[in-house]
């Protein structure tokens, strides 16, 4: 039950911070941070208690919820997920802090669209029923809009529309995609079900398999975005409030991540593997291109909006590569990515809060005025372009390595990304906080409240980076049992195809 | 006519007798409060008159009326919206000047009709009770006797309706004289035993559907539409797009799946034409609009695009999900219009988008109800609206209508765009026009209706079950 409560936790404190709202700013804040850190404590206490991680569900709710359509309520948790909502609640707390003198107006209300956007993310890492996921993946849409459109920058409303009804019309296109595989599991066991175990194994051509994840591909690699899917987020990201450019970056981006892990690979074994050239290039242009927009972006929001661009064509190069070396990075890169482009907006929001503007040529110089804003941009600079020691660079050097494994070529190319990384991420540095002083800012270095996050931030980062065991140790069982329901799949094809050859050529040889 | 007959019309009595109370009640004591009053006792006593007749249905009055529990689901959903719309009725006539009693008078002659289309078996009852509906109509959209848009609108209404029901009478006659009979259980009858439909026969029913396609607003037959939204009175709109095209909806699919339509090629390729264009250009012309009752009238063209895909499954699951989705439409579009009706005043009709800007910091609750109403008609989850059109989208695959299910899909999108500049408007920052208070009855509907908006949204189960076991042909 605490996965239910989890979520209901979340959707109390935002309706309570809501009604808050009406009688002080600071009570819808307090609020939502009590939630947030409940939440979080629950689950830290949960984990210390469970001793060993093996490939069962930790926790495994199960409720009828529209019976009449094989449609449940079913909540699990693994060690993926698990990661995944500690990401979530504390990125969620960090998020609340950082609007804490950002966000003056309709305070409540915020609170009330951060929480519910926190609920539909944690509904998404763990749902198990296809239906209840989309349900999920569709309820962050309207609060993130409102997000966006009420609290953004000066183009908010279009970014905010651009954002809906991209996710919208690709997540529609999975909902077909859902029914499809839920009227092809149904014709071929005459059981009509929504839920993600049962479905599993489900038995269809290659052909079908192809189109029915191209559905929900369309989903995630909007989400993710991949190259040609790209175009809400820069718009999107520059134009959200601070939170909100931190909650796109840091925890929207994985649900699409996490969508190609649990969803992609397990269900449609034979179809992902055949995608999985295209998924590798499609990859490898996203890290490049990404870097190379980044690089020429002068907006320092929209630069780090297209890092993520970048940062995550390692993500699906890694998800396609199929092996446990690349999805232990990939999982690694979903938090580091997180924790480093998350630290960055929040970087660019305190340096808009000061000299109001987010054009980098304008700054220039800055350190002397803010030096402990300047090192922590710095290390997260560093993380960004791969530093050993700082999360990043285990991510990626994973990804990359799992990757060589399956693709040499592709592996190779994608390593050109590392010095793209490292071109924009000295190219921020260089321009904000180093160089000709352009104009005189009158600015004050970080508040302590501002110190806290970034510091803790900092700490997340090299912890990852020295010392990632744990983390390998929580996704590890989760990750090999996907693996496993893929390859015992694809195996299994691959075996039937040598059979019938086998039976050719022998047929061919009587002849 | 025996006693079980007199039972099992006692809802149509119900509505027959209350208009004549009220006239009589009107020339001796004139009275606001006791007219409405009244009427809201009437429409409670005809829906609690249902549940006496459950025991004796299947019941059938022959030729004209077949009580059955099909019908009888349509005539609880019509009345409930019908109590609905003179609810929000209130206070819109309250504050016109000059008589507006006989306003419910009108009402219940149209719901008469409208109850009457759900029991036809038989064209005259058909034609009657469209009649009916439509005459009452004209008058209710021209109620606004000093508004100039109101009389156009209302003539508009007049003319076009002549001439579908026209085109109605027509291929009903063409039926006829193919088959000799105009009760539907005959007709399926006849039509059963062959291999190929008489050619004069398909000719009859594409008449019968110009006729149909009027009065559900479907595109090539929409024209008015628009227009008539925006001059009538917000709550008559309502009742418009929900009693109206729901009763309409109920006739017609009995129609179609007595003479089993979806059979036919030619029949289902027209119909499938239809609906596509009708979801393409309803749409499309909704994204233009700045008058938020056009953008509803161009909605709910799309709308009834999307639902008559259900015709083409020819299954009953097809009939159930149309109701399902009917239910929500009807909820939805009440809350929207009821909106407008709350926030109109005498001199005002709130129908610019304009003065929707900034509502939501001035009326954050009248705005949260027309954001979730929005929501529902755009289908977002927790919304009854998403069920609906999962239920919808679910039967149209079953069937492998995938074209029809496709431009649903593109559709939605395109419907998410214009959905969502209102809300926008709604959520950005205030203007300084003056909005009217609002009573406590329109503040109860509104209540209701949202409330019904979420919990059918995110727990539908029971209704579908109701639906399963009392809507079946």
């Amino acid at each position: 039950m605490i996965l239910i409560y989890l979520i209901l936790i979340l959707l109390a404190g935002a309706l309570l911070a809501w009604i808050s709202g009406n009688l002080n700013h600071v009570l819808p804040r307090v609020i939502t941070l009590v939630t947030l850190i409940v939440d979080l404590v629950w689950l830290i206490i949960y984990l210390l208690q469970t001793v060993a991680f093996s490939n069962k569900w930790l926790i495994d709710v199960q409720h009828h919820w529209i019976l009449q359509f094989g449609i449940g309520v079913h909540f699990a948790l693994d060690g993926l997920s698990l990661l995944m909502l500690l990401l979530t609640f504390f990125l969620g707390i960090i998020s609340v802090l950082i609007s804490w003198k950002e966000i003056n107006s309709r305070v409540g209300f915020f609170h009330f669209n951060l929480l519910l956007i926190l609920a539909g993310i944690v509904g998404v890492f763990l749902s198990l029923d296809l239906f209840l996921f989309y349900f999920f993946w569709e309820l962050m849409l309207v609060p993130m809009y409102f997000l966006i459109g009420i609290w953004g920058h000066e183009n908010r409303t279009k970014a905010a529309y651009k954002f809906f009804l991209y996710t919208q019309a690709s997540g529609l296109l999975m909902f077909i995609s859902i029914l499809a595989l839920y009227f092809v599991h149904g014709n071929s066991t005459g059981i009509y079900t929504f839920d993600y175990i049962q479905l599993l194994g489900t038995h269809m051509s290659a052909s079908t398999g192809l189109l029915i994840m191209s559905g929900f591909l369309a989903a995630f690699l909007v989400k993710l975005p991949v190259v040609p899917l790209h175009n809400w987020l820069p718009d999107a990201h520059t134009e959200a409030p601070t939170a909100g450019s931190l909650i796109l970056a840091a925890l929207l981006l994985k649900t699409g991540a996490y969508g190609l892990l649990r969803f992609i690979v397990p269900l449609f074994p034979i179809a992902s593997s055949s995608f999985a050239p295209i998924g590798m290039i499609l990859g490898v242009i996203g890290i490049l291109y990404g870097a190379k927009l980044a690089f020429a972006q002068t907006d320092l929001k929209r630069l780090i909006a297209y890092t993520s661009v970048s940062h995550m064509g390692f993500v699906i190069l890694g998800v396609f590569s199929f092996n446990e070396l690349a999805y232990q990075g990939v999982v690694i890169q979903m938090i580091a990515h997180g924790i480093s482009t998350g630290a960055l907006f929040i970087m660019a929001g305190q340096l808009s809060e000061r000299i109001h503007t987010r054009d980098i040529n304008k700054m220039g110089g800055l350190w002397e005025k803010a030096p402990f804003m300047g090192a922590i941009g710095l290390i997260f600079s560093m993380a960004s372009l791969g530093l050993p020691g700082l999360g990043n660079f285990i991510a990626e050097l994973l990804i990359l390595l799992g990757a060589f494994k399956s693709n040499v070529l592709m592996s190779v190319l994608a390593c050109i990304g590392l010095i793209a990384a490292t071109l924009y991420s000295l190219r921020i540095l260089q321009k904000v906080f180093y160089g000709v002083k352009n104009t005189d800012w009158k600015m004050n270095d970080l508040s302590i409240r501002e110190k806290t996050i970034a510091v803790s931030l900092v700490i997340v980062i090299a912890g990852l980076g020295f010392y990632p065991q744990p983390v390998f140790n929580i996704a590890k069982p989760a990750l090999l049992k996907t693996l496993d329901e893929h390859n015992e799949k694809t195996q299994l094809n691959s075996e039937n195809l040598k059979v019938e050859t086998d039976l050719k050529s022998k047929l061919y040889f009587y002849k | 006519m025996t006693e079980t007959d007199f039972l099992s019309l006692s809802p149509f009595l119900i509505l027959a007798l209350a208009p004549i109370i009220i006239m009589i009640v009107i020339s001796i004591y004139r009275n606001y409060e006791v007219v409405f009053g009244f009427s809201v006792l009437s429409i409670v006593a005809a829906i609690v008159s249902i549940v006496f007749i459950l025991p004796v249905i299947p019941h059938s009055i022959a030729p004209l009326f077949l009580v059955d529990r099909y019908s009888l689901f349509f005539i609880t959903i019509i009345l409930i919206s019908a109590l609905l719309v003179i609810f929000l009725s209130y206070d819109y006539l309250k504050q016109l000047d000059g008589i507006r009693e006989e306003y419910y008078i009108i009402l219940f002659t149209s719901t008469l009709g409208a109850s009457l289309l759900a029991v036809a078996n038989h064209f005259i009852l058909f034609f009657l009770g469209i009649e009916t509906l439509t005459l009452s109509l004209y008058i209710l959209i021209a109620f606004e006797k000093t508004k100039d848009s109101s009389i156009e609108a209302g003539i508009k209404y007049l003319v076009l309706a002549s001439v579908s029901s026209a085109f109605l009478l027509f291929g009903m006659g063409l039926i006829y004289i193919t088959f000799g009979s105009m009760q539907f259980s005959v007709l399926e009858i006849a039509i059963r035993h062959l291999n190929q439909l008489p050619l004069l026969f398909i000719f009859g029913v594409g008449m019968m559907l110009v006729g149909i396609g009027f009065k559900l607003a479907l595109v090539p037959f929409h024209m008015w539409t628009p227009d008539v939204y925006q001059g009538a009175p917000a709550p008559v709109s309502s009742y418009i797009a929900t009693v109206s095209k729901g009763a309409v909806m109920a006739v017609f699919i009995r129609f179609f799946f007595n003479i089993r339509g979806f059979d036919n090629q030619s029949i289902f390729i027209v119909i499938s034409g239809i609906a596509v264009l009708s979801m393409f250009v309803g749409n499309l012309l909704a994204i233009q609009q700045k008058n938020i009752k056009r953008l509803l009238a161009y909605s709910s063209i799309a709308n009834m695009g999307y639902l008559i895909i259900i015709l083409l499954t020819g299954s009953d699951k097809g009939i159930q999900a149309a109701i399902f989705y009917l239910i929500t439409y009807f909820i939805t579009t009440i809350g929207a219009f009821g909106v407008i009706s709350l926030l109109s005043t005498k001199e005002l009709e709130a129908e610019n988008i304009e003065e929707y800007r900034g509502l939501f910091w001035k009326k954050p609750w009248i705005a949260i109800v027309m954001t979730f109403c929005l929501l529902s008609l755009a289908g977002i989850p927790i919304t009854a609206g998403f069920i609906a059109k999962f239920y919808l989208i679910l039967e149209g695959m079953k069937a492998g209508l995938w074209i029809l299910i496709f431009s649903m899909i593109i559709n939605s999108v395109i419907g998410l765009y214009y959905y969502l500049r209102v809300i926008t408007s709604m959520f950005s920052v205030a203007n300084e026009n003056l909005l009217p208070s609002v009573s406590v009855l329109g503040k109860v509907t509104l209540a209701f209706v949202t409330i019904s908006i979420l919990v059918l949204g995110v727990y539908p189960g029971w209704l579908i079950d109701f639906i399963v076991k009392y809507a079946i042909l």
